[in-house]
């Protein structure tokens, strides 16, 4: 085996953030001809560690030396002039312009811009690594891989050595990821240096050669992975050991609660996305979504709540006691809470949704009752009850029930979220992607509640991207592809590889 | 390349919570630094003395009890235009028609004046006028906010646009009702009936406004912070998208507070028409719809905070204008000084959010 060599070694970094020591005295190394991955909970310090290394942050103190130099990274040109490309979860792409527009954008030029000249290289870097872009298509025309595709090749074209890529396969199939880490793997064999930021230990274990671990800001240590297993690595992320199980308690007596028949549902532009969808839901059982981002998922639950206009089909709700019969379709969210249905759904979009983020707990927690009652003007004290209740009873970390949500880590503001939702005591209950971006031991405890409201006969409906998860946690999961459904399986008889062809080609006829 | 070491010379981070009065003791210096700099220009393009520019200022706000009940009605009257504007913005409804808005609630009440003057007794006639100036303000602001909750069009155009109609309008009903016939101006209304004057109370003509306007001040602070009407418009305003997901009706809450927005410009044209000049202008809101909005913004929305903002408008625009005469210098100088000042203040919130760091041993070799 050849020496390793140093890419980076930052020593005694620290960054503050007001109050919060974000990274408090971190030690890192980074290896050429290693993929390392960064693990640590949500708020540990990972992603501002890295932002510290592709400019975007400076540290208050410690050192930074990139091939053995000393260096200060002022800007993200500075850190590109080092050969440090950084990924970020959220896209940094301009939409109208084309792949090779968007690769070159900001690299110092001569007056005429050769196009075809910036492609061939493109091509050439694509080539060597086994990447698939057409560098003339323009960004608005790609899926999220083929995006993150672009963002890769742009680090690369801009002669990165060291790439940091943050959370990249959180939007990912299955199949998307495979191919992503083949990439990887190819940079690796060819000297660069490659740190990955996940949450997700299996693929961890797939495709690093070294884990450094982070925890409140903290390095806890580094360790070759084979050396490690998932278990020792979430004890050295939460500091204390966790179960690492997710329980599937029977379905308690399911009885349908939400028949869905023939949903058909076309958004603004006239685009079908769901198509011909439909299913039953039942009481005391969780019903798992699968399929890749953006296959109807989202169009389907807000159908369900009343927030999307449908083509055509119905969504009857049956009243658990009477086995009344309740038509949803052309219903608002208020007609059908006036109706004494109660339906909880945590979306996707937390802060720009679920949440107010500019406003504090209480009266996030007035979003769903404010209107009880006669009078003109709010009561804040019962808002302020069920706030301080949840976050008692969901370890809520903050730093009281009058902070704006905005300021609690993804992982609390979730807990926020989902702590209302419960708290109506719901009879259908539909999460979207509920653990995204949320770290282990956030992850558990939404589970945990989740399974808490099936057995206690609630219909849940769980929207995942996680199929490792999917397939733990659901009674039954319905496989969604292109607006359609691919089919329904039961969680304990299939497998990954099954749900995941299922999501890229319409399996089986079974769909009604 | 060993340059490179260097941290760099200004680096900028967020501030950790400000404790109160080192906040203020922000704004204080602010202040402060903006008089430096007042008192320099003004040595240096006119040759006066800048201390004798200041208490000149002064004198022209507060010099006389004229003057300061001057003050207090300007500030009476910017205060309600911004507590008009305040609801809608809360609710980002970009609402930049008050100026029009107030022109017509004061078109309204002299229309009543004129009209009903000598059919309807003067309590009954001021009831009149009441509903009428509040109505159509509210027609005024209803119009962009209907084409908005169903269309979605853009508020901003439609309401600036709405102003232009809404000055036409007056100058229109101007020339129909000019007294005596091709003055081009109406002149005092019912001069010597007073039909419609609003009743002065304590022998001080300007009290009546004052007084209305302080307590819209406080409805207004509880409409906003405590009604369930309040807490929609938060909402709307932060995300419609929350809004739709807890069945707010997102149409129904931009079109009733534009109506109470509407409503309550159309009290300022009341105030201004009814209460004080009893005669209408085109220029009788007096560019006070555009300065309601940096009013209403540099107190954040919230209604407490803009008596003070609106004050240090007032205070400013009275001063400069004394300037101007006192010592022989155009408007414009005044209004040089007053823009310096805000410049400052609002330029020191940014110093109040974040923190310089410069380089620390900046000469040290390395």
């Amino acid at each position: 085996m050849e020496e390793k060599t140093a890419a980076v070694q930052m020593r005694d970094i620290t960054k503050r953030f007001g109050p919060v020591l974000a990274n408090d005295r971190v030690w890192l190394d980074i290896y050429k001809g290693e993929i390392m991955a960064l693990l640590g909970e949500n708020g540990s310090g990972k992603t501002t560690l890295m932002n510290m290394l592709s400019g975007i942050y400076y540290p208050d103190s410690g050192h930074i030396f990139v091939n053995g130099r000393e260096v200060s990274i002022r800007s993200p040109k500075d850190a590109f002039d080092l050969g440090i490309g950084m990924i970020h979860q959220h896209f940094k792409l301009v939409d109208v312009l084309t792949a090779a527009e968007n690769i070159i954008l900001g690299l110092p030029g001569k007056g005429r811009l050769d196009l075809k000249k910036v492609s061939a290289r493109v091509k050439e870097i694509c080539d060597q690594y086994g990447f698939d872009i057409d560098p003339e298509q323009k960004i608005y025309d790609m899926s999220v891989s083929q995006k993150q595709t672009v963002e890769i090749v742009k680090a690369l074209y801009r002669g990165a050595d060291i790439l940091i890529l943050d959370e990249p396969t959180a939007v990912l199939t299955p199949q998307e990821t495979d191919k992503l880490f083949a990439v990887l793997r190819n940079m690796r064999a060819d000297g660069k240096a490659v740190v990955i930021i996940t949450h997700k230990l299996h693929e961890v274990e797939e495709l690093s050669d070294r884990v450094a671990i982070l925890r409140r800001g903290q390095f806890v240590g580094d360790t070759p992975t084979k050396a490690t297993n998932a278990q020792e690595m979430t004890n050295m992320m939460v500091g204390h050991p966790v179960s690492l199980n997710i329980s599937r308690p029977e379905p308690v007596n399911p009885e349908p609660r939400l028949v869905v028949e023939n949903l058909t549902v076309c958004d603004i532009d006239g685009v079908v996305k769901l198509d011909n969808v439909s299913f039953t839901a039942n009481s005391g059982e969780i019903l798992g979504i699968a399929g890749i981002s953006g296959c109807g998922q989202k169009e389907l639950l807000e159908a369900i709540a009343g927030l999307q206009p449908v083509e055509k089909g119905s969504i009857t709700y049956i009243e658990p006691k009477t086995g009344k019969k309740e038509a949803l379709i052309g219903k608002d969210p208020l007609k059908i809470s006036s109706m004494g249905i109660t339906l909880s759904f945590v979306p996707e979009d937390r802060l720009g949704m679920g949440l107010v983020a500019n406003l504090d707990l209480t009266d996030n927690m007035m979003l769903r009752s404010f209107r009880k009652g006669r009078s003109v003007f709010t009561d804040r004290k019962a808002p302020k009850k069920l706030a301080e209740q949840v976050v008692s009873e969901l370890e809520v970390n903050t730093p009281g029930v009058s902070t704006p949500v905005r300021k609690l880590s993804g992982g609390n503001v979730q807990k926020v979220l989902v702590g209302r939702e419960i708290s109506s005591s719901p009879t259908v209950l539909m999460t979207a992607y509920a653990v995204r971006g949320l770290d282990i031991n956030s992850s558990y405890t939404i589970y945990d509640l989740i399974n808490k409201q099936k057995q206690q006969g609630v219909a849940v409906i769980y929207v995942g991207e996680d199929l490792d998860v999917l397939l733990e946690l659901c009674d039954r999961i319905l496989v969604l592809c292109g607006g359609k459904v691919s089919g329904i399986v039961q969680g304990t008889e299939t497998d990954k590889r099954q749900v995941g062809m299922m999501m890229t080609t319409l399996g089986g006829e079974e769909q009604a | 390349m060993n340059e490179k070491v260097k941290e760099p010379l200004i680096r900028i981070s967020k501030r950790a919570g400000l404790p109160v009065w080192k906040a203020w003791l922000i704004r204080v210096a602010a202040i402060i630094i903006a008089l430096i700099v007042c008192a320099t220009v003004t040595t240096l393009m006119t040759g006066e003395n800048p201390l004798q520019v200041y208490s000149t200022m002064l004198y022209g706000a507060f010099g006389t009890p004229r003057k300061i009940w001057m003050l207090c009605q300007c500030l009476a009257i910017l205060l309600c235009i911004s507590l008009a504007v305040t609801p809608a913005f809360k609710m980002r409804f970009w609402n930049i028609g008050a100026e029009g808005q107030v022109l017509m609630g004061g078109l309204a009440t002299a229309a009543c004046m004129i009209l009903l003057g000598d059919a309807l007794p003067n309590w009954l006639l001021i009831i009149v006028m009441l509903a009428a100036s509040l109505l159509a303000g509210a027609i005024w602001a209803f119009i962009p906010a209907f084409f908005k909750a169903k269309w979605n069009t853009n508020e901003t155009l439609f309401t600036l646009m709405m102003n232009y109609v809404a000055t036409q309008l007056v100058a229109f009903f101007v020339i129909l009702w000019e007294v005596p016939k091709g003055a081009g101006k109406i002149g005092i209304i019912n001069q010597s009936t007073m039909a419609g004057w609003l009743p002065v109370i304590g022998g001080q003509k300007y009290l009546l406004n004052i007084i209305v306007v302080a307590a819209l001040t406080i409805g207004m602070y509880i409409y906003l912070n405590y009604s369930k009407h309040g807490y929609e418009i938060t909402v709307v305003g932060e995300s419609e998208r929350t809004a739709r997901y807890i069945g707010i009706n997102v149409r129904k809450v931009i079109i009733r507070t534009l109506l109470l927005s509407g409503a309550v410009c159309g009290l300022a044209g009341l105030l201004l028409v009814g209460g004080t000049d009893h005669t209408i202008t085109t220029t009788i809101a007096g560019g006070r719809g555009f300065t309601a909005v940096m009013v209403s913004w540099l107190a954040k929305f919230n209604p407490i905070f803009m008596i003070l903002t609106s004050f240090l408008l007032v205070f400013l625009d009275r001063g400069a204008s004394e300037i101007s005469t006192v010592f022989g210098l155009n408007h414009s100088f005044g209004d040089i000084l007053s823009g310096i000042i805000l410049f400052f203040i609002i330029g020191c919130e940014f110093f109040v959010s974040y923190q310089i760091h410069l380089r620390k041993n900046a000469g040290k070799e390395d």
